[in-house]
């Protein structure tokens, strides 16, 4: 009991205790609206909700770490999608695992020019990726001929991710999407090299000082939010069941970029948690199923999801101030 | 009598000039549609492909990447500086296009409006050829619907976004059915959603329907991305059974489902026949066998006796076409 207590004592003195916070605000106030809500069929649309964004936001989460952004993702998304679809499509007898590796590959790929073209012309990243946003997109319709690639050919097995549950109705790729979170914390929290990620992004004047490779560690950086932009795009086709180069990830940066700054990582890098990420996700998820489901007008359901993100931003602004008062307090005391 | 040979000799002298200038100068028409990688408007461009691989004429086309109002602009311009002879577009807008078309046509471009019309602004475009009257789409839709659930029950329509021209006329149609035809006096429209043609969004939106209304016996998705994404939330919640989904959707799109009984059955047209139907109209008109006069007829092959209506709108075919698990396999696009 007490080791219970002390827990959630701990929990509360975190940061991201004021994103716990709004999400149970969140469900129980939409529950009490309409009770239907609170279900376990809830629980499973949420959990489908999530998967996609979580892959992206743990690349995006750890670019922004770094002090910079990537808003390619979207059409790195695409780009591997695509081709992964074209593989199921062309090469029926090929393994799906190989259309798998090949999507992460070239998403790490992209990344990776990115990451190059940051370093090399020292240009900022948002511009840069600006840039690829619209190159990369550009290489979809390329490469398709600007075709569907349809239902009928994207493997049942894949299909089935989304759909089937290892364990207590927990489908496939939401495990996966726990997986990558769970590595990635270890990668940021237990590794030299992800440690050199926050010393970078939090000083990059005195992290070559320091001893760290920064253009390296950049590259690295860009590499791994690609490469997981590959994997949500497989993700994306066995959630959607196809692959559509002019739909398929079109605007899906933003929806990363806004949960991953919901989790608490500032845009001014250096400062971000797995754990907050993955709440903020969570956040964005429940948000997106809560809407419809209350019944808000499709004309008030943007203005109510920008006034939400905009809102958890505050909270978590007042919470983070009160704690680095409460800690300066602390000082000062001893 | 004598009037009818005088007309049938100048027409024949015409087709006789114009024969010759054909064998100096193909027919050349480029086919813009609202935005690339859309397997809709792949299949249109084929019939125009097969029909100008007959007729003799050069086909080219080319898009915007996005379906914005003003994305077409630019092409419509490079291919009148091109010196096309006719330019077809499904429109991105009704309005936005008018003062570059109005440019194109004072160079002699035949200008035809394919899949879409400028309504309201008919005089800035030659002709307009639509797959079928639009005012039996969103009858049909409940039609349908109605015949799967037996007329009976609480029924949702999930649609694009919320200013879509096309599928809010449907769905004023489908309301206007709903309340004045006595068949579908039992059948409760619950709900009106947006999927804005977002597969995520459009999930979310289906998802929240079955949720929100446990006695839901049907879903209208007049909009191919909302009925497929519609189609996989029945399906992997299982409940083909008590939820019937109807709309809009391509056979492609929507073969998965029909084969395993998420979905009996769902409409649309043949965009292939709007482009084959395109190019015949367009290449007849300039070798002056067809007259672009409301009223005036033509044969086309496979489609048969083709009437020019009112503002000059030719439809391919009179009612919508029902795939179901029975003839989807005759279809690919």
């Amino acid at each position: 009991m007490n080791a219970v207590s002390n827990l959630l004592g701990t929990l509360f003195q975190r940061r991201e205790a004021g994103i716990v916070v709004m999400i149970v605000l969140l469900v129980a106030a939409v529950g009490i609206i309409q009770p239907r809500f609170l279900s376990l069929e809830t629980l499973r649309i949420v959990m489908l909700a999530i998967p996609l964004i979580m892959i992206a936001a743990m690349g995006q989460m750890m670019v922004l770490v770094a002090r910079h952004v990537d808003l390619s993702i979207g059409s790195i998304l695409g780009f591997s999608a695509i081709v992964a679809g074209m593989m199921f499509r062309d090469l029926p007898d090929w393994p799906v695992l190989v259309g798998v590796l090949v999507a992460v590959a070239l998403g790490g790929a992209l990344g990776l020019l990115n990451g190059l073209l940051v370093t090399i012309f020292k240009l900022p990243s948002i511009i840069v990726t600006l840039g690829t946003l619209s190159l990369y997109r550009g290489f979809v319709f390329l490469v398709s001929n600007s075709r569907q690639v349809d239902p009928q050919f994207i493997p049942k097995s894949l299909i089935q991710m989304s759909q089937t549950s290892p364990f207590i109705g927990i489908p496939w790729i939401v495990i996966i999407a726990f997986i990558v979170a769970l590595l990635t914390y270890f990668f940021l929290d237990h590794t030299r090299l992800g440690r050199q990620i926050y010393a970078m992004g939090s000083n990059p004047v005195a992290a070559p000082l320091r001893g760290i490779r920064v253009v390296p560690v950049t590259l690295l950086v860009f590499t791994i939010s690609g490469a997981l932009a590959g994997l949500t795009g497989v993700i994306y086709a066995s959630r959607f069941g196809y692959v559509n180069p002019g739909i398929t990830g079109v605007g899906f940066e933003f929806t990363v970029i806004a949960a991953v700054v919901i989790g608490g990582v500032s845009i001014n890098g250096g400062v971000g948690t797995v754990l907050g990420t993955v709440l903020g996700v969570i956040l964005l998820g429940t948000v997106n199923v809560a809407l419809p489901i209350l019944g808000v007008s499709a004309f008030w359901q943007d203005a109510i999801y920008g006034t939400v993100i905009i809102v958890a931003l505050l909270i978590d602004r007042s919470v983070r101030q009160r704690g680095i008062k409460a800690l300066s307090g602390a000082r000062s005391n001893a | 009598m004598f009037k009818k040979t005088l007309l049938a000799g100048l027409a024949l002298s015409v087709a006789m000039i114009s024969g010759v200038a054909l064998a100096q100068d193909k027919v050349s028409i480029v086919y813009i549609p609202k935005n690339t990688g859309n397997p809709y408007f792949d299949s249109l461009v084929q019939g125009f492909v097969d029909a100008c691989a007959e007729l003799g004429c050069d086909f080219t086309t080319a898009a915007p990447a996005t379906a914005e109002a003003t994305s077409q602009i630019p092409f419509i311009t490079a291919q009148t500086q091109r010196g096309v002879d006719v330019i077809a577009i499904s429109p991105n807008s009704p309005d936005a296009m008018n003062q570059v078309l109005d440019r194109a046509r004072e160079k002699g471009v035949l200008v035809l409006a394919v899949n879409g019309d400028l309504v309201d602004n008919y005089e800035h475009r030659d002709a307009a050829i639509l797959p079928v009257d639009f005012t039996k789409t969103g009858p049909g839709q409940v039609e349908l619907l109605g015949s799967m659930i037996g007329y009976e029950g609480e029924i949702a329509i999930l649609s694009a976004t919320t200013d879509a021209p096309d599928q809010n006329t449907w769905i004023a149609a489908m309301e206007n059915s709903l309340a004045t035809d006595p068949k579908y006096a039992k059948m409760n429209l619950v709900a009106k959603v947006y999927g804005d043609d977002e597969p995520q969004k459009s999930t979310t939106e289906a998802e929240a329907l079955l949720q929100t209304y446990p006695n839901l016996k049907g879903i209208i998705s007049p909009t191919t991305v909302g009925v497929a994404a519609a189609a996989q939330v029945i399906q992997s919640a299982g409940k083909a059974e008590t939820v019937k989904l109807t709309g809009l959707g391509t056979p492609n799109q929507m073969r998965p489902f029909v084969k395993d009984g998420t979905v009996q059955a769902f409409q649309l047209w043949s965009p292939y026949n709007e482009g084959w139907l395109a190019a015949h109209f367009a290449v007849g008109l300039k070798n002056g066998t067809i007259s672009n006069e409301v009223g005036s007829t033509f044969e086309v092959p496979n489609l048969g006796s083709i009437t020019i209506g009112e503002h000059n709108v030719m439809n391919t075919q009179a009612e919508l076409t029902t795939f179901d698990a029975a003839n989807i396999d005759e279809f690919n696009f």
